[in-house]
């Protein structure tokens, strides 16, 4: 053992390391998220309806999580709906793809009783609110994919705003 | 019910790509490694802790008494692995192992480039085999290998 030499000229010292996670994986779907994801290529958007509590699932997952019961029956809910919450983007990240600030948020569509998480264009970041009336933007029909992309956004209908009590148990 | 049909699937892949800024204890381990030294640090004991640590595990004092060791050592427990996979450092079987270097009490984590698991044994003696290109990280030691082979 011996102690270190003085280093015979001053060296940049090492402040930090790179320590990237990269983790791959591969995602089944199942079996309810398939038909919603299937749906969206013909550009439906497809829920499931509890039997017990009839709260309809959008995306669907196969099972009410409030009574554990297999949501079986298939409902297609309209692609209208009101934003109960959102986001408003403000921070810039690796793998971005759209411009900031951007709004993401939580819509609510009609007949459906959860909300579905999409972007919000078409409108300034700033006069986004909660209980605007928004409609999806698809991409083109030939361009569609089992993907929630195939719904480019969501855009303002101009209708009246939703009441906050038709949406206040979803917020 | 609707008639089932095959369940989607689709590659999902998480990236993030973080940078760890070191501070002054392993920022200077990692400054030594890149220049081709190993560098612990002393406790207040007298034991040195490989890699530094900032702190006295013990008393919980800041350390700054930075002691260089050398570059072989003792395997003081390990592991072979026989079916390496895609972020391993080596596309060969190879041995994950403790090594205490000479001069440091305690042991460090690395792989051990040793051929086949006949080769690795709890005491061996193992040395540093440095990377061609140093950067300033622990993969600027390329792996462990048994002493006679760095010879």
């Amino acid at each position: 053992m011996t102690e270190p030499d003085a280093p015979e000229e001053p060296v940049e010292p090492v402040l930090s390391i790179r320590a990237p996670v990269h983790l791959e994986y591969r995602y089944t779907a199942g079996q309810a998220s398939s038909r919603f994801l299937r749906g969206l290529e013909q550009g439906r958007i497809l829920g499931q309806r509890c039997p017990q509590c009839l709260k309809v699932y959008t995306p669907p997952r196969g099972a009410c999580a409030s009574c554990g019961v297999a949501t079986d029956e298939e409902v297609e809910v309209s692609g209208h709906g009101t934003v109960t919450t959102f986001c408003v983007v403000n921070v810039p990240f690796y793998g971005q793809k759209i411009k900031i600030p951007y709004v993401s948020a939580t819509i609510l569509l009609d007949g459906a009783d959860i909300g579905l998480m999409h972007l919000i264009q078409e409108v300034d970041a700033d006069k986004v609110y909660m209980g605007m009336r928004v409609e999806p933007v698809w991409v083109e029909p030939e361009e569609r994919k089992p993907t929630l992309e195939s719904i480019r956004y969501f855009r303002p209908t101009g209708e009246p705003d939703a009441p906050f009590d038709t949406y206040r148990e979803y917020v | 019910m609707a008639e089932p049909s095959p369940a989607l699937e689709a590659p999902n892949i998480l990236e993030y790509p973080y940078t760890r800024t070191l501070g002054p204890v392993i920022g200077r381990f990692m400054t030594g490694l890149r220049s081709g030294r190993i560098e612990g640090i002393r406790m207040r004991n007298g034991q040195v802790l490989v890699p530094p640590a900032e702190y006295d595990p013990e008393t919980g004092e800041s350390l700054d008494e930075f002691v260089e060791v050398g570059q072989s050592g003792l395997v003081t427990t390990w592991a072979w692995v026989s079916a390496p996979r895609p972020t391993h450092p080596f596309d060969h079987p190879f041995a994950w192992a403790l090594v205490r270097l000479d001069g440091a009490d305690t042991a460090m984590l690395h792989a051990v480039d040793a051929g086949s698991e006949d080769r690795m044994a709890t005491g061996m003696r193992v040395s540093v085999k440095w990377r061609d290109e140093r950067v300033g990280e622990i993969q600027d030691i390329a792996c462990f290998v048994p002493e006679e082979d760095g010879r």
